[in-house]
């Protein structure tokens, strides 16, 4: 198929940056799109152009590093996976797609379609683990039995990518289901109840500097989550914030 | 240089005790004043960065992605091996000792495999300490599966999602750190080169991807945990920047290199749909509990199904070819990896390919789905004869156990494996090989150390499923934070290492030319041109199956196609700014040594084993006919290789393997 494709290009982080019109032709529906995107990148390095930036790398839906506002949706028009698991098969021959960084004051974009997520990092700095330290003795696994279906909701917490589509989606550029997720995955088990008060408040903390919105519900992040993750872990974190809150 | 695995002396189960009892300890106020610096940030790398610091070292640590979390050990799908015995199945540290011994083909070191198993236990007690959310059954406790080459229950997992959990515990024990300010993290840092100071690794040159600033960092050792070089290939299960760069630069700076040949080809991968594709997708091994690999017994049913005039699903048992049940009763489907890869790779070039290529076979679930839907039905008390609710009770099951996979494996094919067998086929996904490291851990240069896929020791020729997490958890939380130390207790007295003498800046300036060699040249093909056409002649002529012939031809062509790398390729661009096709090209010219050395080993091993398969070394007779066949009066050895100058060059020295605890013999599934 033939497409025409609009896509950001910013220099650098000083830099304006606009849309730039490419088009691409003998898109077979087979390939994903990130392979698109290098068939169009082999196509200006031949022509001594700048091939387009953008960030990548397992290219099988778990690293979170890539990322992508397509045709106004954070990882495309498909549902419940990221833009290296989205194929061209989603799309028509014709059809024009606008490509743009995911954007937020907290992620400033760096070239193109990359962004800054480092905030994400600095959320986790501030409290994302529990305070063990590695000596080979502490306590048998199997000492402490958890409930399968705790457990398994702090697994599915805990399968969040990191990959911030939640706040490209979000009106507000909340970070909310992002803490929350990690928030949710301790508060739910034994281990992370000692830290449980420090860990929200701190954590809560470090995402208001680092300019991220506030959450109105809309719930446009747990639709465009590549792994699902729910809303009910914003109630979690918000429940887990007015305990420690009390307590602080 | 005589290699020396300083293997501590005494009974095997008692080495590494006593080993701890005897080292030398740098005590807490010391470590303070000792820096070191830990590349790579995946599981190894990462769980040592955390431990160093806790222990109170200044570490500095660097990866290339934009964060800690996405070094490619997250992509580990089905689980981690421990010997934890929960399944009262007859598991114990003597026997996942013995099973990995023997499914890497009697080609690892008896010693640092044992204590590998020894502290394979202390890794799930640690990581479910920190928080992660492994597979629980009902009764609270922890759930195991099972992987190939074994017949216990020892592989603790995270649906299919192991790999990743397993990371963000590391990640998150990282985080501690950062935030205590005792480690000291780069992300998107480039390593180019170790630099040397009098004989020791001192420090490295990096680049900043983002500015492209060229930067000297200085510690009192250097440990790199930078993973495999699968991506010789071109197409690989590996992410895409996952590259051999780091362990090359260290290569040519006096690392001995191991065993390059030693590659795991996979049996389970999605198989490739045309010439745009950038990399392959793994399935799991852990399908393969429940998963059967078929293809039709004749002919004409391989056509109809190619023509899609036949559904898979509806061709009769009797008509389809269980090829691993039929050849290895005892193991089945749970053959380990390269076994399973060169059966399917047999099937295929008999003609018996399931689709356009002809380089597929089916993954079949249908008969799992009916086993768990009927045991479902019988459990909740509800009929066992209505097929469409055990086929749909059985689903669910299924799903909670792989749904991960199966939804992958629909976006990139378009197809649905709950209701047609998975077209699968093998690709390249870990390499066995690496830095060469002695007992400690540390290369052949003082102050370096290798842990995790990027050295060599622990799988020999082959890597059995679940192992590669086990032994990345173990290097860096629990085998590392030792030996490391008992070097740095020498450098309690040194001081800060300074970064402004003349072997900084000659490393500097070396990477500084080479940089600008790429954004100035005026080629004419890009840096994947060139990957791509190194792929090719990796995967054709010492893939699966190797000759003499086709390694030899593998040599000159990846020789000549270096040269013209050199003339020709084109990189757009500066230096200074962000720059992918820039860093993608350093990576491409260490690749297109690595390849040549790569063949040269397979040539010089005249033998089969593990993932190293060679047509003039196989089984002519008996029941073993046509499998592999090792010579462990000749080969039982570890190739290390000393750079000198070109790959041609490189000078060859053998580790002699000592097996004293387990009686060498013929690795038998059947």
């Amino acid at each position: 198929m033939n497409l025409t494709l609009k896509i950001w290009r910013q220099k650098s982080a000083n830099d304006k940056g606009q849309l730039v019109d490419y088009k691409i032709s003998d898109v077979s529906p087979d390939m994903s799109f990130l392979e698109m995107l290098d068939v169009l990148n082999e196509s200006l390095v031949a022509k001594d152009e700048q091939p387009v930036a953008f960030d990548h790398d397992c290219r099988e839906g778990i690293c979170g590093m890539c990322s992508l506002y397509i045709n106004g949706e954070a990882h495309g028009p498909d549902r419940g996976i990221t833009t290296c698991q989205l194929h061209m098969r989603m799309f028509k021959d014709g059809d024009t797609i606008y490509i743009e960084p995911f954007r937020a004051a907290a992620f400033p974009v760096i070239k193109d379609l990359i962004v800054d997520r480092s905030a994400f990092d600095r959320i986790q700095h501030a409290g994302g683990f529990i305070s063990v330290n590695t000596s080979g003795n502490t306590i048998d696994a199997n000492a402490i039995p958890i409930n399968k279906e705790d457990a398994d909701d702090a697994f599915a917490a805990a399968t969040c990518i990191g990959c911030g589509a939640c706040v490209a989606s979000c009106k507000n550029s909340s970070a909310m289901l992002f803490v929350g997720a990690k928030v949710s995955q301790f508060a739910l088990l034994p281990q992370g109840q000692v830290e449980a008060t420090d860990r929200v408040l701190n954590m809560v903390k470090q995402m208001d500097e680092e300019g991220f919105g506030n959450c109105t519900n809309t719930g446009a992040c747990e639709v465009e989550c590549p792994k699902g993750i729910s809303l009910e872990n914003i109630a979690r974190m918000n429940q887990e914030y007015l305990k420690a809150s009390f307590k602080g | 240089m005589a290699l020396d695995s300083k293997i501590p002396k005494g009974p095997i189960a008692d080495k590494w005790t006593n080993y701890k009892n005897h080292i030398d300890l740098v005590n807490p106020a010391n470590k303070r004043n000792i820096d070191v610096i830990i590349v790579g940030t995946g599981l190894a790398g990462g769980s040592a960065a955390a431990t160093l610091a806790e222990l109170g070292y200044n570490v500095k640590a660097f990866c290339f992605q934009d964060s800690p979390r996405r070094a490619h050990s997250i992509a580990a799908q089905g689980g981690i091996n421990a010997a934890k015995n929960y399944q009262g199945d007859g598991d114990s540290t003597y026997r996942l000792f013995y099973d990995t011994v023997k499914g890497g083909d009697y080609r690892s070191r008896e010693a640092n495999v044992y204590r590998l198993a020894e502290v394979s236990a202390n890794i799930i007690d640690q990581c479910v300490a920190q928080g992660v959310p492994f597979a629980r059954e009902y009764g609270g406790l922890l759930d195991n599966r099972s992987f190939g080459g074994v017949l216990v229950s020892r592989t603790f997992y995270a649906a299919g999602q192991t790999g990743q959990q397993l990371l963000l515990g590391a990640y998150s024990a990282m985080n501690r750190q950062i935030g205590r300010g005792k480690i000291k993290m780069y992300n998107r840092h480039e390593m180019l080169d170790v630099v040397k100071v009098d004989g020791k690794a001192r420090g490295i040159i990096t680049r900043n991807l983002i500015t492209g600033e060229i930067e000297r960092h200085s510690a009192h050792a250097v440990v790199l945990g930078t993973g495999g070089y699968g991506n010789v290939f071109f197409l690989s299960t590996n992410a895409m920047g996952s590259n051999v760069t780091a362990a090359w630069k260290a290569h040519k700076r006096g690392a001995y290199f191991a065993n390059p040949c030693y590659t795991q080809i996979h049996p389970t991968c999605i198989p490739v749909s045309g010439d745009h594709q950038s990399k392959l997708t793994l399935m799991s091994e852990s399908l393969r509990n429940d998963g059967r690999i078929w293809v039709p017994k004749h002919m004409k049913d391989v056509e109809a199904i190619r023509n899609k005039t036949l559904k898979p699903k509806d061709l009769a048992e009797d008509d389809r070819d269980y090829y691993l049940e039929r050849r290895y009763p005892a193991f089945g489907n749970l053959v380990p990896r390269d076994v399973a890869s060169r059966a399917a790779k047999e099937r295929c070039d008999a003609g018996f390919g399931v689709n356009a290529t002809g380089e597929a076979v089916f993954l079949d679930f249908a008969s799992a789905i009916q086993r768990y839907g009927k045991e479902q039905a019988h459990v909740k008390g509800l009929d066992e004869n209505d097929a469409a609710l055990v086929k749909s009770l059985g689903q669910e099951v299924v799903k909670n156990k792989y749904g991960n996979l199966f939804q992958m494996y629909e976006k990139i094919v378009d197809q649905d494996p709950y209701n047609t067998p998975m077209m699968i086929y093998p690709a390249v996904h870990y390499t066995m090989g690496g830095i060469w490291v002695d007992y400690n851990l540390m290369t052949t240069v003082p102050g370096l150390y290798c842990i995790g896929e990027a050295n060599f020791s622990d799988h020999g020729a082959n890597r059995l499923g679940a192992s590669a997490l086990m032994q990345g958890l173990a290097d860096g939380y629990f085998v590392l934070p030792y030996t490391i130390g008992d070097y740095l207790s020498d450098d309690i007295r040194t001081g800060p290492i300074s970064i402004d003498t003349k072997e900084f800046e000659e490393a500097e300036n070396e990477v500084r030319e080479k940089l600008n060699f790429f954004v100035t040249n005026e080629g004419k093909h890009s840096v994947d041109y060139f990957h791509k056409k190194l792929g090719k002649i990796m995967w054709n002529k010492v893939g699966m199956s190797r000759n003499v012939q086709g390694l030899t031809e593998a040599i000159s062509e990846i020789k000549a196609l270096r040269e013209q790398f050199w003339k020709d390729v084109k990189v757009p661009g500066t230096n200074e700014e962000y720059n992918e096709e820039l860093a993608k090209a350093g990576r491409v010219a260490d690749f297109l040594e690595l390849g040549e050395l790569f063949a040269k080993d397979a040539l010089d091993r005249e033998e089969s084993c593990g993932g190293h398969f060679r047509e003039d070394a196989v089984e002519l007779d008996g029941e073993q006919k046509g499998e592999a066949k090792r010579d462990d009066e000749n080969f039982a050895y570890v190739s290390a290789w000393e750079y000198k100058g070109e790959p041609s060059d490189a000078l060859l020295h053998k580790e002699q393997l000592e097996f004293i605890d387990i009686e060498l013999k013929q690795r038998s599934y059947k």
